[in-house]
């Protein structure tokens, strides 16, 4: 068997997700390769030689891969992936993107959000925003799957791939980049933070959500918020964890005026440890919160941010 | 332009869902359908296209048993002007659908073709891009904005960290996100006219698609419940515990 791990990377930076991704093709088992494809990307496929257990660093660096959308980026995969038993990319929105966009190139099915590997042809993935597991195995000779970087823990940095350039005729007439606006912040990325602080609805307004800062600081938390905050329009989507939004798992979850809503627990239910702090002491989040404090909110935080 | 919109129908998203005693599926006898919420939020930008003079006419389209047309009537009180029903008792994966919708695709010459980013039962995210790639077509995927400029569409994407925007060349697919719109409720009198709004019944073999999958599931589980743990009195408890017991912080 052999796998082509697809490499996702911003700004001349390798995602930590790609580290977890060939977590999964270790899993898997056989030849790991990773393809980095963008423009200006020496650094990333760098980092990407460093991660244990690739074989080989594929690199297209091309200005049609800019951007990393869909169109090239499937076209390019589809073109490599006749080398390979498996192609795999993390599940995050450029994963969801582009890979199954390949698997229609390749006319097999496409796996999403793969959380474990029972065999090369076999593997277990939510459905029904996680209120139960499929166990799915899959004929198809390529097997196309987006991975939840949360269920697979990140491979070392101790390995030394050697790195060798693609040359594919790839031209996109379909879509062309216009912008983007990304959230600037000092905070770590929702995804992989160890500390996630989040708040819902109790939280009443946008401008509350300032309360939190402090106690994220002090633990060098990301700040996530449920659908129900969303849907108010306190926060931008892209804060958004649920079903619908980020799959988080980190060390410590602090769920603050959050209800606890299906669809929220099934994005922060694999968290280690979780805290919930709410006024109504009937709220299902404190059926999954390892530690409850029943309180008002506007009490609570202050008095805990002063004392972390 | 025309404006297709796939819809289908699921489990209602507030109905907890139970998992059949053998393992083989979902259990979903006697469970409340609805369309899935992703694709209501399609059907309202199809409709707002139309009302803003963009789209000239709004296609519905479903795959899946007699029952869909339930939600093939939601659509057309919500403002569809007719709708397609390819009607199958067979579970369609992704691909299969994606193959259909292409065949419809061919048929209607639609300039924008809107499916929700996903649906609530599967969870897969990919029948829009799959369409996407067997039309030759540019994606604009999780869309929270879409505007038509003459031969192309821009669509503003939500993507992990922020907004971006891509130029998509007419005709393109489209799948929404859940900012894209707020979706109306059907009116009373829209509900009485859409009785009346042709319904076109097709079979998958009519339009020469086997309904095949090389997916199997083996089985069907229920995740590890979480046990709820303690409650604490004060921040002060709260604190203690997770330096000292949990050890999450220092």
């Amino acid at each position: 068997m052999s796998i082509l791990v697809i490499a996702e990377h911003h700004h001349g930076q390798l995602a930590d997700s790609t580290a977890h991704v060939v977590a999964a093709a270790q899993a898997i088992g056989g030849d790991i390769d990773i393809l980095v494809a963008g423009e200006n990307i020496a650094g990333v496929a760098e980092s990407a030689a460093k991660l244990a257990g690739v074989g080989k660093v594929r690199v297209a660096d091309d200005g049609v891969y800019a951007h990393q959308l869909a169109e090239p980026m499937a076209e390019l995969i589809a073109g490599l992936a006749d080398d390979y038993s498996h192609v795999l990319a993390a599940a995050s929105t450029q994963g969801k993107n582009v890979m199954p966009r390949v698997a229609a190139l390749k006319d097999v099915a496409a796996l999403s959000e793969v959380i474990g590997v029972e065999s090369p042809d076999t593997f277990l993935r939510p459905i029904y925003a996680g209120n139960a597991i499929a166990t799915v195995q899959s004929s198809d000779a390529l097997k196309v799957l987006t991975v939840r970087t949360t269920a697979f823990d990140a491979v070392e940095t101790t390995g030394s791939a050697e790195t060798e350039a693609v040359t594919a005729e790839v031209d996109n007439t379909l879509s062309r980049f216009v912008g983007e606006e990304l959230a600037s912040s000092d905070r770590p990325e929702l995804g992989s933070a160890r500390v996630v602080v989040s708040g819902g609805r109790g939280m009443g307004n946008g401008e509350n959500f300032k309360l939190l800062d402090g106690i994220a600081d002090k633990l060098g938390a990301a700040i996530g918020a449920s659908r129900a905050a969303v849907d108010a329009g306190f926060v931008p989507n892209d804060m958004q964890v649920g079903q619908t939004g980020k799959i988080v798992a980190p060390e410590l979850y602090i769920a603050v005026g959050i209800s606890g809503a299906i669809q929220h627990l099934a994005g922060m239910k694999d968290a280690k440890v979780i805290v919930a702090i709410n006024k109504d002491e009937e709220a299902p989040i404190f059926q999954v919160a390892d530690y409850g404090l029943v309180g008002d909110l506007f009490e609570v935080l202050p008095e805990l941010e002063s004392k972390l | 332009m025309k404006v297709l919109v796939a819809v289908k129908r699921v489990i209602d998203y507030n109905v907890k869902i139970r998992v059949k005693p053998d393992h083989s599926d979902v259990d979903l006898t006697n469970v409340k359908m609805a369309m899935n919420p992703f694709c209501e939020i399609a059907v309202e930008e199809a409709v707002r296209l139309k009302e803003k003079g963009v789209a000239s006419e709004v296609v519905a389209v479903t795959i899946g048993p007699k029952a869909a047309q339930e939600q093939l009537r939601t659509a057309l009180a919500l403002g569809a002007d007719r709708a397609i029903h390819i009607e199958t008792d067979d579970k369609v994966e992704s691909l299969t659908a994606a193959k259909l919708l292409k065949r419809v695709v061919d048929d209607e010459q639609p300039g924008l073709t809107i499916l929700g980013k996903q649906s609530i039962d599967t969870d897969n995210n990919q029948t829009g891009q799959m369409l996407a790639a067997l039309a030759g077509m540019g994606q604009g995927t999780f869309a929270s904005e879409v505007q038509v400029e003459g031969d192309d569409v821009q669509v503003t994407r939500e993507i992990d960290g922020g907004l971006q925007t891509v130029a998509l060349k007419l005709p393109a697919v489209i799948t929404t996100d859940l900012r894209l719109n707020e979706p109306r409720y059907a009116k009373l009198p829209d509900i009485m006219k859409a009785k009346k709004k042709p319904i076109d019944v097709k079979s998958p073999e009519d339009m020469g698609v086997a309904v095949a999958s090389s997916l199997s599931v083996l089985k069907v589980e229920s995740p590890a419940e979480r046990q709820g743990g303690t409650k604490v009195a004060s921040v002060d408890e709260l604190v203690d515990k997770l330096k000292n017991e949990a050890k999450v912080i220092a």
